[in-house]
Order: C-alpha cells, then sequence, then structure tokens
C-alpha cells in the first residue's frame, strides 16, 4: 500500500509536480451541498411535473421515490471514488484512473455536454421568467428574452471567472433561500401553520392511475428531474480544503436535501393542482410550486416562491458553469483536448480559458435551440453517465480492494448499489427511448462516432506518461 | 418606453461589459505570464503528499 492518508488535516495546499498555478483549495462541505443541491432544485420548481403528464400523480410518486434510489446509489459510489481521486474533471478523472482512456474521453464529454446543455436550459427558463414578471408588472407586449438570458449567462460566467469561493458562496445562499421557499410552502399550505389548502383525496379519486404502469414507468424519465446533477458535486474536488471528508460529507447531505425537496413538492403540488393540469409543464403548470403559492392566496408566499424559481434558476445555470468548464479543463490538462484549456488564472485560480470558452457555446443553444430538445439532449448525457458509475465502483472495488487504498467514505452493500443503479439505468433507458427514441439513438451514434475520432485521432497528442498521477499501489492482477 | 424597455438596453449593456471585461483580462493575462507557468497545473494534492512521504511504485498506466 502506498503510504498516503487523504484523510490528513495538515498536508494541505501543496502544489504537486512543479505545479506554479493551480485551482485553489478553499471550498468547505457547504459549497459542495450548495454545487450539487444549487444544480438541482431547479428541477423542484419545474420540469418533474411532466412525470405527472406520464402517468398521473401517484406515477410521478414512485418515479420520484425509484429515482431516489438511483440517485441514492449515485451519491453513496461517488462519495466514495470521489475521496480518493480527488481531483477536477470528477467522473471522468474518476474514469481515467480506473476504467481507461476511451471511457474517461466519453464520459468527460457526457459531463460537459449534460452541464453545459444544463446551463443554456436555466437560462432559456430565466429569460422566460423575466417576461412573466414584466407581464405581472403591467408592460405591454411582448418583452425580448435575449437580453436577459445573455446576462444570466454573461453574469455567471464572470462569476465563475473571477473566483471559486465568491462563486459557490452566491450559490450557498440563494440555494439555502430556495430550498427554505419549499418548506415554508409546505408549512402553510399543508395545514401545519394556519389553515390547510391540501385535497389530495378528491384530486385523486378516479384517476390514480390514468395510464395504468406503462405510465408509471413513462414517468421515470422525467423522475430523474428531481435529483439530475447532484453528482456534480465532485468537480470541487480540487478546491475542497478536505477532499476526503467534504466531499462524502456535501454529496451525501445534499442527496437527503433533494429527498425531502422532492417528496414535498409532490406532496404539496399535487395537493393543490389537478393533475392534467400539473402534467402539462407547456401550456398548464409551467413552475407547478409558484402556481401552488398563488393558489393559496398569500402574496407574501406568491413573491417567495417567485424569488424561489429564478433563485433555483440561477443556481443551477452557476453550478453547471463551474462543473462544464472544471471537466474541460481536466481535459485539457490531460492533453485529451488541446493543452490550451489546462490554464489557471494566476490571480483567481480559475480555469479561465475553459470558463470563456463554453460561453458561447452555452450562448447558441440557448438562444437558438428549443428547450425541450435542450433538456432531453442534458438528460440522456447525464443518464450515460449513470450507467458508466456502477461499471466503475465494480473495477474500483475489484482493482483496489478496501485495505489498499484509504478512502475518505466507503458506501455500504458493495455491490447492491451498483447493481440496483444499473438496472434503474436500463429501466430509464427504455422509459426514454419511449418518448425520445430518436433522440437516444442519435446522441448515441454521435458519442460512437467521436469516440471513433478519439481512438484513431486524438489519442495520440495525450500526455500519457503525466494522465495518471494518483499514487495508488498496482491494481490488483496488474 | 416604459421600465422594462429601459430594462433590456440595460441587460444588452451590462452583458456587453462583463464579456468585455473577461476578454481583456484574458488577454492580458495571456500576454503576462508564460504558457509555461498558466498550464503548469496538475492533479490535486494527493500527489504531492506522495512525494513528500517518497511512496514507492505508487503510479499505474
Amino acid at each position: 500500500m502506498a503510504d498516503v492518508d487523504i484523510t490528513s488535516q495538515t498536508m494541505d495546499g501543496m502544489g504537486p509536480h512543479g505545479t506554479k498555478v493551480g485551482l485553489l483549495r478553499v471550498l468547505g462541505p457547504a459549497h459542495v451541498w450548495a454545487l450539487g443541491v444549487g444544480i438541482v432544485l431547479v428541477g423542484e420548481y419545474m420540469g418533474w411535473n411532466f412525470s405527472v403528464g406520464k402517468g398521473g400523480a401517484y406515477a410521478a410518486l414512485i418515479a420520484c421515490w425509484f429515482a431516489g434510489i438511483l440517485y441514492s446509489c449515485v451519491a453513496m459510489i461517488d462519495s466514495e471514488v470521489t475521496s480518493t481521486v480527488a481531483s477536477a474533471g470528477g467522473q471522468y478523472t474518476q474514469a481515467k484512473h480506473i476504467i481507461g482512456p476511451l471511457m474517461a474521453f466519453n464520459v468527460g464529454l457526457y459531463l460537459v455536454f449534460a452541464y453545459t446543455m444544463l446551463e443554456a436550459a436555466n437560462a432559456i427558463t430565466a429569460g422566460y421568467l423575466f417576461s412573466v414578471v414584466a407581464s405581472m408588472t403591467g408592460h405591454e407586449g411582448e418583452l425580448d428574452q435575449r437580453p436577459f438570458i445573455i446576462l444570466v449567462i454573461m453574469f455567471l460566467a464572470w462569476l465563475n471567472y473571477r473566483g471559486v469561493l465568491a462563486t459557490l458562496t452566491f450559490n450557498l445562499v440563494i440555494t439555502a433561500v430556495a430550498f427554505c421557499a419549499i418548506i415554508v410552502l409546505f408549512l402553510s399550505t399543508s395545514g401545519v401553520l394556519g389553515g390547510g389548502i391540501m385535497d389530495h383525496a378528491n384530486l385523486f379519486e378516479g384517476h390514480e392511475l390514468p395510464y395504468g404502469w406503462i405510465g408509471v414507468l413513462a414517468a421515470m424519465h422525467f423522475g430523474l428531474w428531481y435529483y439530475l446533477g447532484i453528482e456534480g458535486t465532485t468537480q470541487a474536488a480540487e478546491e475542497v480544503r478536505s477532499p476526503a471528508r467534504a466531499l462524502p460529507f456535501g454529496t451525501l447531505a445534499g442527496i437527503m436535501t433533494l429527498l425531502i425537496a422532492a417528496t414535498l413538492t409532490w406532496y404539496v403540488c399535487s395537493g393543490i393542482l389537478p393533475w392534467e393540469y400539473l402534467g402539462d409543464g407547456v401550456d398548464g403548470a409551467v413552475a407547478p410550486l409558484f402556481d401552488a403559492a398563488r393558489l393559496s392566496g398569500s402574496t407574501g408566499l406568491v413573491w417567495l416562491l417567485g424569488f424561489g424559481t429564478l433563485f433555483a434558476t440561477l443556481a443551477s445555470a452557476n453550478g453547471c458553469i463551474n462543473d462544464a468548464s472544471r471537466a474541460w479543463f481536466a481535459m485539457g490538462r490531460d492533453k485529451y483536448l488541446p493543452g490550451w484549456f489546462g490554464a489557471v488564472h494566476p490571480r483567481y485560480r480559475t480555469p479561465y480559458r475553459a470558463i470563456v470558452f463554453l460561453v458561447p457555446i452555452a450562448l447558441i443553444f440557448a438562444l437558438g435551440a428549443p428547450l425541450d430538445q435542450v433538456i432531453t439532449f442534458s438528460i440522456l448525457s447525464g443518464l450515460l453517465g449513470y450507467t458508466f458509475m456502477p461499471l466503475n465502483i465494480i473495477l474500483f472495488r475489484r482493482k483496489w480492494p478496501l485495505e489498499t487504498i484509504k478512502r475518505g467514505y466507503e458506501h455500504p452493500f458493495h455491490p447492491v448499489p451498483a447493481i440496483t443503479l444499473l438496472t434503474l439505468c436500463g429501466v430509464t433507458f427504455f422509459a426514454v427511448f419511449l418518448g425520445y427514441g430518436t433522440q437516444l439513438v442519435a446522441m448515441i451514434g454521435f458519442y460512437i462516432v467521436v469516440s471513433l475520432w478519439f481512438h484513431f485521432w486524438r489519442y495520440r497528442f495525450v500526455n500519457r506518461g503525466a494522465q495518471f498521477t494518483m499514487p495508488w499501489p498496482k491494481p490488483r492482477g496488474y | 418606453m416604459d421600465l422594462w424597455n429601459w430594462l433590456e438596453y440595460g441587460a444588452w449593456g451590462l452583458s456587453a461589459l462583463l464579456g468585455l471585461h473577461m476578454a481583456f483580462d484574458w488577454l492580458k493575462t495571456d500576454s503576462t505570464y508564460s504558457e509555461e507557468v498558466l498550464t503548469s497545473s496538475r492533479e490535486g494534492e494527493i500527489e504531492a503528499l506522495a512525494e513528500q512521504h517518497k511512496a514507492g511504485g505508487a503510479h499505474h498506466g
């Protein structure tokens, strides 16, 4: 076993292998929580309710909890692996060390696509929210949403450019407000504080499962929205003060927060809004929590949930910029992409070229692509990433058993979470195929083409000696 | 012209300012520091611990 203890509290802040300018280790567990929950929480404010349209309210609840199991497995597996592979790039770096370069290249692209598309979708949503506020405050005619979409992306990119501490502290504040807004809405409408307005029995009567069990299966696709992005916590690995402690703590606290937020969101919205309206996220409940607040009759709740919706959208876009740029940066640093992207700003200590490079890409998708397509490609890239995780942890445990490398966190019941995750990914792929088969095939075709490009052309430029720098013992069987 | 029309112009202007600020700082940084310094970053501190402890046979790949 290598004489390495990554749980050490006294060895932080050293520049390895001749690093003159590296990312700054300034983050704590709360920032990790804010990064993970911040990316996801917008899914509670909008999007999840498409699952109600697919199979009714009960189907949405079943999807919520099954997706919750899927993501609990993701969080546990990620926490173990990343507490040993504490480097920017997250799952890309894990794949590089545990599986191999081609898998790493693909996983890196899944990450960049998933986060950049989600960032674009959030910017589109923010533009829409501004237009709603404009019409509510008496603006006549259509508001031009473009300047607001561009401003969201430019402001958050600028914040990311200037430093990770301010970026994720900002995320911590707005994510906490958005989460508290859901709690306050639940307490105010469920009867815990004052009179309740819930009417589950009447709203559900006669259409418990309107499309039967196939509807439950179809709902799984949108059940992912409750949690999509929690795995993003791993991208902070090179910037937390104590990776072995902060990453598992922040990630597991994050998934617990989301399980609570998702269940409360379902309970509140399905108890106030009819399922036909709730399940139509385009012409019906675009922002169901905000709609529930409006039906409560409380002006305070309307304002709180209005700000909650905007804050959740901004937090998600902000976290996505952070994560996509770290994945792009890490791939550049290893020469999987041009090494030019592997630069760190000497003053702000951020991957500034990766951040700036991804701005126009996000703008193109935000201004030129329809929201549902952008979101679908984000979900598909994420799902491909989740399918990689069980393989990753099984190989990790086989090559480096528990006694060979000290982990910051060891997830329980291995290999049950890995098998569960793989099974649920299979179910979700089928669910996605039911609704978006063409996009699924197109996406897989795209990744096959870029894999061929990487194998036959790009890999010759990869810095093969420098890419494996973990102080691990030789893998078992090699 | 109501408030929202002014806000539209404000959003265009602020976006341009933020973009210009990033572009200006990017060019200034690239011209001030050598490429060797800017791209000297390597994976996290775990490797530094290895160097410190002189861990042997630790690399794979």
